[in-house]
């Protein structure tokens, strides 16, 4: 089966292009024009007119809660939202239960996703053995198994030593670390930014300087080893700084935030309401001016949902009580339209390519985040104005916890397809 | 479009009328008590009194006086939509047992304040008696309640509007 | 009435200087009943209100019953620990189980910060903030600020200081908000572990010495210091505490004469306040308890009823 995309707005950061043309699927790669044998078969043909095709998204940080939290989100669920997103990869975080720190449970998730994904799963496996913190894993066994970096998200590795062992042992492997940064004595009990704000709502603070103070030692160790340290959620203009530096200095550092990180400050917070309660918190104007700032001159690479599913049960509570975290498959980019493209932070090309070329770039990622001939066929339609609001009941994750229901978008994803495969359309 | 009812000199005849009947009626001037009813039922009871000082040949001071708030005793005080209303003083500074008490009040209408007003009066001792004194009844009441001395009767379903002078400048009654 | 007539009391932050003058133009006639051989009024009969504590307390929950049985309403306490709570029941269930019941206020004290907020946002009842967490404690704030009103009859100009644990007093950052609406300058003093970083953003002045903090002060309200934070390493030990910030006669002296001493209480003699200062002539500490009753009776005669509107007929 073949796919022809005629009169689309082509956008490929990774060959620089940004032209109106037709795209060619055959047996789910990109090709130049069909070849003879396929002429005659069975074709399919879209009018792309007014649309822009991109890559397929690449989302390198989310939760899927598989296996072990299934009542919050399933390979099903997930995957079926995050094609509504627009997305067509997305890398899945260790932290679940069991962890994925065996071969078998990364075969385990890759199987599942095989049989019930709308989109490809890639999973990350942990770094230490548990996310313990205390022993690396056997990560040239998960490695074999399809690991595309190690992290123990949702943990910091407190252990400067093992952190040092786990940047220099991924060498190798050309893994990439992914730190959760937080100094967790210095965040004890915060439930969310320290500031004004948690001041007068009487909650728990997080400093700023719990997560710098991290990305600092662990910039330090990467220059030390050598290896690819990646910062996962970037939230604050301290970090941004030190990984900018970083770079200067030639370090082999990148990074990811999260469109909530540049979209909402901490008074979003005020009314207590457990779904803008996220780990690193929602902080302040000068960090959403600062990350902007990072994005726009290359110090983020990526942009990533963090996708964290929670039941309502688990939200409705007080804020204290509640666990942290938020879905984002669904809006991300819209929100990168939004927020970025739209107010002039980047060019349309330059957003993409943090969710396209940037991604698997960082992460070895073959034949993905690129529509040059011979790519895999995932590819993402943008309808640039396609507005809608965002509501609950649409919502097609399994929760429904995001800070961002009943905002109002322009733009947004109207056809994803997976290697060549339309898996959602509007 | 406001009628007056009542024009100033009419005010003072109603208030004379009304203190010559009260005198009448409690021959033991010993035993008199006035209660204004919050807010302008207290300037109607100032002059009531003063009225019946000058019958009874005697000073003011020597009649018990006190003003009453009917505020925390209303039946409605659930049907507020917008603010509740603001507290006025309930100052009883006598022994009100073995008293008998006049309430006085500007206008009678449903009956309603008067009851509240009675609620309030008990939890302060046990009276001799109460009588009720108004300057307007309006009729139309929604309770088993009279007054025992009224300065002028106009049945009006039409809000009645009474200046004192205390407030107004001018002593005054007007339908609405 | 507290912002646009709602029907709860969550904090004193979103009332502004007018709701606050209408709250304590009203306190008056409700401590006018106190002096009656009747002490109650029927301003709220048929009404039920629950207090629902999930924390230990005496005075509050004390203080809000007196103030419900003397507007004549049914009151039920619940204390969390012997209630469905401990079998695992969510706040929002709790609450909606009281309404179901036809509790028309809940008074509720929270460990957290935002309980109250949380469980007003989903029920219909009338929820009164009794202390959440580290948040607010909006009722005494109100009766502190009354207490100050009726002895010094104005705000304006007023100097007054907060002494002890900030970071951690609900107290504080009711009276904060309260006592900056109206006028008075308000100051902090404490150690700067116990004192947070943006306080200083509400308007009011930061001291670290108590002996520079109290000069010419016009009232002085002393917290609580909770002697768990010692383990927290917010100061090194009561000894140290009591050397650098307990209230004594000593200290006293630099504040103006007529000063007020305030505590919300329950006080611990001897560390944050000397017993001579808790007994002296110029400590109003009882006389907030008893304001305390007529201001909670003022806030629930003000608070919209709820699920209730019609017209109102005049004369």
């Amino acid at each position: 089966m073949c796919l022809q995309i005629k009169n689309i707005r082509i956008v490929d950061p990774s060959q620089g292009k940004d032209v109106i043309g037709d795209i060619f699927v055959e047996n789910g790669k990109i090709v130049s024009k069909f070849s003879n044998s396929v002429k005659n078969s069975v074709q399919k043909t879209i009018d792309g007119k007014g649309k822009i095709a991109t890559p397929g998204l690449i989302d390198v940080h989310s939760h899927l809660r598989v296996p072990g939290q299934e009542g919050q989100e399933t390979i099903y669920t997930a995957t079926h939202s995050a094609a509504k997103g627009g997305i067509t990869t997305i890398f899945c975080m260790p932290n679940t239960r069991p962890v994925i720190d065996n071969a078998p449970t990364v075969e385990f998730i890759l199987l599942k996703a095989q049989k019930e994904g709308f989109v490809n799963v890639f999973p990350i496996g942990c770094a230490t053995k548990g996310s313990q913190g205390l022993e690396l894993s056997e990560i040239g066994v998960l490695k074999k198994a399809g690991i595309v970096a190690v992290s123990d998200d949702g943990l910091p590795i407190v252990n400067a030593q093992i952190m040092r062992r786990a940047l220099e042992y991924t060498k190798m492997f050309k893994l990439p670390v992914i730190s959760h940064s937080e100094d967790k004595e210095l965040s004890k009990n915060g439930v969310m930014n320290e500031g004004k704000n948690s001041m007068i709502l009487g909650l728990r603070g997080i400093p700023k300087q719990a997560e710098d103070i991290m990305v600092n030692r662990d910039i330090m160790l990467a220059e030390l080893t050598g290896g690819h340290l990646h910062i996962a959620h970037v939230s604050t203009s301290g970090s941004v700084n030190l990984i900018r530096q970083a770079k200067e200095k030639g370090i082999k550092v990148t990074a990811e935030t999260c469109p909530h990180y540049f979209t909402l400050t901490d008074d979003i917070v005020k009314l207590y309401d457990a779904n803008t309660k996220i780990n690193p918190p929602l902080r302040e104007m000068e960090d959403i001016d600062a990350i902007k700032c990072g994005l726009a001159d290359g110090t983020i690479d990526c942009i990533a949902t963090d996708h964290a599913p929670h039941t309502q049960e688990e939200k409705n509570k007080e804020f204290d009580l509640a666990p942290f975290g938020i879905i984002g498959f669904e809006t991300i980019l819209s929100l990168i339209l939004n927020e970025l493209v739209d107010n002039g932070v980047l060019s349309f090309s330059q957003a993409i390519a943090k969710m396209t070329s940037n991604p698997s770039k960082i992460f070895n990622i073959e034949k993905r985040g690129s529509l040059k001939e011979g790519s895999i066929a995932d590819i993402t339609i943008i309808d640039p104005i396609y507005s809608y609001n965002f509501k609950r009941e649409s919502i097609i994750s399994k929760s429904k916890n995001s800070p961002f229901i009943g905002r109002e978008f322009k733009g947004g994803a109207v056809m994803t397809i997976v290697a060549g495969n339309i898996v959602w359309r509007i | 479009m406001l009628k007056t009812i009542l024009d100033s000199d009419a005010f003072q005849d109603a208030v004379s009328k009304i203190s010559k009947k009260i005198l009448n009626n409690n021959q033991n001037i010993n035993e008199l008590a006035f209660v204004g009813v919050q807010r302008k039922g207290v300037f109607l009871a100032k002059k009531i009194l003063s009225e019946i000082a000058k019958l009874a040949k005697t000073c003011e001071s020597q009649f018990p006086f006190g003003t009453l708030d009917i505020t925390l005793y209303r039946d409605d005080l659930d049907n507020f939509s917008l603010d509740m209303p603001l507290i006025k003083d309930t100052v009883i500074p006598f022994d009100i047992s073995r008293k008998n008490i006049i309430l006085i009040d500007d206008v009678l209408y449903t009956g309603r304040t008067i009851r509240a007003a009675l609620d309030v009066l008990v939890n302060f001792g046990r009276p001799k008696s109460i009588q009720l004194a108004v300057l307007v009844d309006r009729g139309f009441r929604e309770l088993p309640i009279e007054a025992n001395y009224v300065g002028v009767k106009c049945q009006s379903e039409k809000f009645i509007k009474v200046e004192c002078e205390e407030i107004d400048g001018v002593n005054k009654v007007m339908l609405n | 009435m507290f912002s646009n007539r709602g029907k709860d009391l969550l904090g004193l932050e979103n009332l502004d200087k007018k709701d606050l003058q209408v709250i304590l133009d009203s306190v008056e006639p409700f401590k006018s009943l106190f002096t009656r051989s009747v002490k109650k009024a029927p301003t709220l009969i048929g009404k039920t209100v629950v207090t629902l504590f999930y924390e230990p307390s005496t005075r509050t929950r004390t203080s809000f019953e007196i103030a419900a049985k003397r507007l004549s309403a049914d009151v039920v306490n619940i204390a969390v620990s012997t209630s469905s709570v401990v079998k695992g029941e969510s706040l929002i269930d709790t609450g909606k189980t009281l309404e179901a019941m036809k509790a028309d206020y809940i008074i509720i004290r929270h460990y957290l910060s935002g309980a109250p907020d949380m469980l007003a946002r989903n029920l219909n009842a009338s929820v009164i903030n009794a202390g959440d967490g580290f948040h607010e404690h909006p009722t005494q704030g109100l009766l502190d600020l009354y207490t100050v009103y009726e002895k010094k009859k104005k705000f304006e100009g007023l100097k007054v200081l907060l002494v002890g644990d900030i970071l951690h007093s609900r107290v504080a950052k009711s009276n904060i908000w309260a006592l900056t609406k109206m006028g008075a300058e308000v100051s902090v003093v404490g150690p700067p572990t116990l004192i947070p970083r943006n306080i200083e953003e509400l308007g009011v002045k930061v001291f670290y010495n108590l002996d520079e903090a109290i000069k010419k002060v016009d009232v002085v309200n002393i917290l609580r210091i909770q002697l768990e934070r010692q383990q927290e390493n917010l100061f090194p030990s009561v000894h140290e505490y009591v050397e650098l910030y307990q209230l004594t006669n000593e200290k006293l002296m630099r504040a103006k004469s007529d000063v007020l001493i305030m505590h919300p209480g329950p006080m611990n003699r001897g560390i944050e306040i000397s017993s001579d200062v808790a007994d002296s002539q110029n400590a109003v500490i009882n006389e907030q308890v008893t304001n305390g009753i007529a201001v909670r009776m003022a806030v629930l005669y003000l608070l919209k009823k709820s699920g209730n509107s019609g017209n109102v007929s005049s004369n």
